[in-house]
């Protein structure tokens, strides 16, 4: 039995990974808002499926991708911008904007309750109060905000969010958005006659173009208000993509109406009229139209489509928190059984993280990392695969561990900071390069990643070694060598970076460096990690020494990660996150809390206290394998 | 003692405590960019060689660190010192040499930079043409005798001479000017008959309707300095040297943007105080600013300034397209794009002279190749034991 557990639990892992992939199916009797998932819209500059508009903007509204209806039933994602685009009236029954600031609750004379989700519907007598209230908010830098201005400033933005998205396809109020188009169409040619006719001094008809006119300025306050850009390039005369109030305005002159305008009215029509039969007919329509007309723009909504459902990040986190309590337990009894065991999920979740990675790469069309959000991705999948190197070479587990325990960590900071929307957004002018993005940004990212796995092994031995009796001197000793060599590794990526970050510098603002907090913060971390080798090599510490200098590398690598964003200052200072902050100062306090419990003294760790080597362990240095420089050996003064 | 001396100065103990003193150091002048504006905190920490405590007090001041010059200066004597003494050769300690030799041709190059290199800006209108950048970080008075209609006879002098309120004379000025008052930042206020008390600090041009209050340096992120200054022109005959009576004391302000004349000996001079300005031997004219964004946002996708490059010395008119991460070198200044004003009619190109600017680039490729061969070094060694171990 033990021998085929790591295979049976590697084929459980798959099997569930696999299932994910299974493309979903809408039923016959229901709106195939499968397939409306997958029409290709422009939104943030960027040609993204609707489904993936739907679950961002949820987001930003909700919180989360799914939400709850009027009534408590289910409503995901896809369910709710259908209702929003096609009809408002309903979508504005369902508690989506989540309000938990009680001074915010205030301000509509409401108590704080167990109430957190609240439907537009109830907060249409707020909405110029909410409207003020966040414009001055608005005025503040992020910094200087209150919660409360933060908060009331989110339900604003959510708001607006939320009417832009009701007018993009069709007029939120619309009834039968056909027959309106109909009439505007029937209209133009007589009307512009009219107007003709108006400016050359003749007599001319007024009714004809009072009624036009009416649909223009309609039509002009729609494409104010629109979110999404939904009408593709036409054949020849305009060759960008337009929102639908823009394409009607557009027809003025030609006097004709772009088929998908027309497509997305029938199928507006259709939804407010529950009529699934119909609305699934459209939907294919415009699909097809979509396949024949932007076949490329289809391709890449299709893929992010599946990327969405596959969700990858996710999946991985799972199999990485997995991976790691195998590992821990390997230390613990069945030694082999489950480090195989966690090896063998560890590759699976490295492979799914892995298509995640490439994925948003090939949708993005840029470097792996562009944002904090890619970062995190990146330095976990950068810490998994050196983990791995590690495991395969000591096969001690110590590897394994480290791998699921950075995994899944730096998953979920990934996917705290994917709050903001979508995190496949477009760069800012200045990031707007490929070599450097594919250089520096990734070479400073490969050090943040070993920076915090010698710190996790460092962790480890500290652990094992003051509450466990694991920690015996082979496994000291080779948890040393690899902490030593991943530092190794940090220096020169860290290093690199920093000096390309410098030459990326010296080429887009002119100077080399700029003591901007970023670059700092990455100096900081060259300079800790040549503190630790010339200590090293100079004798100054051993091994636990060297532990709770790489355990203080933690600190710095968040604080460059993430504290100097938190600053707001600077050129890099793209994203600010406040919400972060706490936890920021929680992993500080907590390395430093590991940091002294490994400053107790050598007897007092459980794992040295009854061992041989403890006293060889304090009376001298650990053998270390590696031959220390001998410039650093020759300068110990005494 | 010698010996202790420069034992001391080799030691490795004395590297550490510089790594972390330097790691001290940018961390406190990286927190303090959240009040103070960077070439501020540039100045106080990392340009100079201590930092003081209290930072603005003209009288009692403590250094309470050393600064970035000193802790680099002592890391670059450690360096070389510390190689001279024990420089050895083997292959084996191929990667530390280079490492520590990149590192010191970056250190070096840091300080050059320090010393030489200058900073400007030209800011362009569509269609303009200029031939000087502006430093907007410091003011110079500048003294145009306009007689000649053919050309403008410019004296310009800089702030650090204003500030040390001397007596100024130029060869061919038939005065000498006589810095009354300077104030480093200052506001300026039209007096009416309400303001009583306030009295104006200059009797010729607009100064004389303006009184001056004093403020503090700007340190803050977004600050700038208004400087302002009364000036006394006293004629003097240049035969014997001797003073006249006075012609008055002029208000000159970074705050009034107009022209002020006076007139001497059958001779017109406008004095105007401005950005510090520095002459470029060619011109650039801006023919056109872009301002890409995405389609549907307001995220910026790219700036750019088509300019044409005049150098009448070497017969060049060209267009050249600056945009992000694509800037114009040219007889060794460097323009790149760096802003823009007025709804996109205006670009702002940042103009740097570094002569050290290649130095980074070669010590990037030492110190990397350094690490790779020292690292690689241990991992071969490591490998090949670990083999041995195991067979």
């Amino acid at each position: 039995m033990r021998r085929f557990l790591p295979a049976l639990i590697f084929v459980c892992a798959l099997l569930w990974a696999a299932s994910s992939w299974r493309p979903p199916r809408a039923a016959a009797n229901d709106f195939d808002l499968v397939t409306v998932g997958k029409i290709p819209v422009l939104v943030g500059g960027r040609i993204k499926p609707l489904d993936t508009v739907a679950r961002n903007s949820l987001l930003i509204i909700h919180g989360k991708q799914t939400a709850q209806g009027a009534k408590g039933e289910p409503l995901s994602a896809r369910r709710w911008l259908a209702d929003t685009l096609f009809n408002a009236p309903v979508a504005d029954q369902d508690p989506v904007f989540v309000i938990q600031n009680a001074d915010v609750l205030g301000l509509f004379g409401w108590e704080q309750s167990d109430r957190k989700y609240f439907c537009f519907a109830e907060l249409m007598p707020f909405l110029r109060q909410i409207d003020e209230q966040g414009a001055l908010s608005e005025k503040l830098q992020s910094v200087e905000r209150t919660a409360y201005q933060n908060a009331v400033l989110n339900l604003r933005n959510a708001m607006v969010l939320d009417q832009r998205l009701k007018n993009s396809v069709q007029p939120e109020d619309a009834r039968s958005f056909t027959r309106e188009l109909e009439a505007f169409e029937g209209g133009l040619p007589a009307a512009g006659k009219a107007a003709r006719q108006r400016e050359t001094g003749k007599s001319f008809d007024q009714t004809k173009l009072n009624d036009t006119a009416g649909l223009i300025a309609l039509y002009q306050k729609l494409s104010e208000m629109a979110y999404i850009l939904a009408v593709p390039p036409g054949s020849a005369q305009n060759s960008e993509w337009h929102s639908v109030g823009d394409s009607l305005l557009g027809s003025i002159p030609t006097d004709e109406i772009h088929p998908v305008v027309r497509m997305y009215a029938r199928m507006g029509d259709a939804y407010r009229a529950g009529d699934h039969v119909a609305f699934n007919q459209h939907v294919d329509l415009l699909s097809n139209w979509m396949a024949q007309h932007q076949p490329t723009a289809v391709k890449r909504a299709s893929f992010e489509f599946l990327f969405n459902q596959v969700d990858p990040f996710t999946h991985s986190m799972v199999l990485y928190v997995l991976a790691f309590l195998l590992a821990c337990g390997s230390w613990l009894a069945w030694s082999r059984t489950l480090n195989r065991s966690a090896f063998y999920l560890l590759l699976l979740a490295l492979a799914i993280h892995t298509f995640g990675l490439v994925s948003r790469m090939y949708l993005q069309e840029r470097p792996p990392v562009t944002n904090l959000y890619s970062s995190a991705i990146f330095i976990g999948w950068g810490a998994v695969i050196v983990a791995l190197i590690l495991e395969r070479i000591f096969r001690d587990g110590i590897g394994a561990a480290c791998a699921g325990a950075i995994g899944f960590i730096t998953l979920i900071i990934a996917h705290h900071l994917a709050g903001s929307g979508d995190t496949l957004e477009m760069l800012q002018a200045v990031l707007d390069t490929n070599i450097w993005l594919a250089t520096h940004v990734v070479a400073i990212t490969t050090g943040y990643s070993a920076m915090f796995l010698a710190g996790m092994l460092a962790i480890i031995y500290v652990i094992r070694g003051v509450f466990t009796r694991s920690l015996n001197k082979k496994t000291a000793d080779s948890l040393t060598r690899m902490t030593y060599g991943v530092v190794c590794f940090a220096t020169f990526f860290s290093f690199v970076g920093t000096v390309l970050g410098g030459i990326w510098a010296d080429q887009s603002w002119g100077r080399f460096w700029g003591w901007d907090p970023k670059e700092n913060g990455a100096v900081l971390i060259v300079l800790w990690c040549a503190v630790i080798l010339h200590a090293r090599w100079g004798g100054y510490i051993r091994q636990r020494g060297l532990m709770i200098m790489v355990i203080f590398g933690n600190v710095i690598t968040s604080f460059s990660w993430f504290g100097v964003n938190m600053l707001g200052v600077g050129l890099h200072s793209y994203g600010f996150m406040q919400k972060a902050f706490p936890w920021l100062c929680g992993f500080i306090l907590s390395q430093l809390a590991l940091m002294a419990v490994a400053a107790v003294p050598l007897e007092r760790w459980r794992s040295f206290q009854t061992t041989a080597e403890s006293s060889r362990l304090r009376a001298g240095r650990p053998a270390m394998k590696f031959t220390p420089p001998r410039l650093a050996v020759e300068t110990i003064p005494d | 003692m010698l010996r202790t001396f420069f034992s001391w100065f080799t030691s490795l103990k004395l590297t550490i405590t510089c790594l972390i003193a330097a790691m001290i150091l940018i961390f406190a002048g990286t927190l303090a960019q959240v009040h103070f504006g960077i070439h501020e905190v540039q100045q106080r920490y990392f340009q100079s060689w201590f930092v003081w405590w209290p930072t603005e007090s003209q009288g009692f001041r403590i250094p309470i660190f050393p600064g970035g010059h000193l802790i680099g200066a002592v890391l670059l004597i450690n360096l070389v010192a510390a190689h001279w003494k024990r420089f050895r050769w083997a292959w084996s300690r191929l990667g530390i040499h280079l490492t520590h030799a990149g590192l010191i041709i970056m250190l070096a190059g840091g300080l050059f930079t320090d010393l030489f290199a200058v900073e400007s800006q030209m800011r362009l209108v569509q269609g303009e043409t200029k031939n000087y950048s502006q430093d907007p970080r410091f003011v110079e008075l500048a003294v145009i005798d306009t007689t000649d209609p053919e050309f403008d006879q410019v004296a310009a002098i800089p702030e650090a001479v204003l500030r040390r309120h001397e007596t100024i004379k130029h060869g061919t000025w038939p005065f000498q000017i006589v810095v009354r008052q300077f104030f480093q930042n200052s506001r300026l206020r039209l007096l009416s008959g309400s303001n009583i008390g306030a009295a104006p600090i200059a009797n010729q041009g607009p100064g004389a309707q303006v009184a001056v209050e004093s403020l503090p340096r700007a340190t803050g992120v977004d600050e700038r300095n208004v400087v302002s200054a009364a000036i006394e022109i006293v004629p003097i005959d240049q035969a014997t040297g001797a003073a006249g009576p006075s012609l008055g004391t002029w208000l000159v302000s970074d705050a009034l943007g107009a022209l002020q004349t006076f007139s001497w000996a059958g001779h017109t001079w406008q004095l105007v105080m401005r950005p510090a300005r520095y002459y470029q031997p060619f011109s650039v004219r801006l023919q056109k600013f872009t301002h890409e964004r995405y389609p549907g946002t307001e995220i910026p996708k790219n700036f750019s300034s088509r300019i044409t490059l005049l150098d009448a010395e070497r017969a060049l008119s060209r267009d050249v397209l600056i945009y992000m991460n694509h800037p114009l070198r040219y007889r060794g200044e460097t323009f790149y794009q760096a802003g823009f004003q007025k709804d996109d009619q205006a670009s702002i190109l940042q103009v740097v002279r570094n002569p050290s600017f290649i130095a980074p680039y070669v010590a990037c490729v030492i110190v990397g190749l350094g690490l790779l061969v020292q690292f690689g070094y241990h991992l071969v060694g490591f490998a090949r034991q670990r083999r041995a171990a195991l067979a």
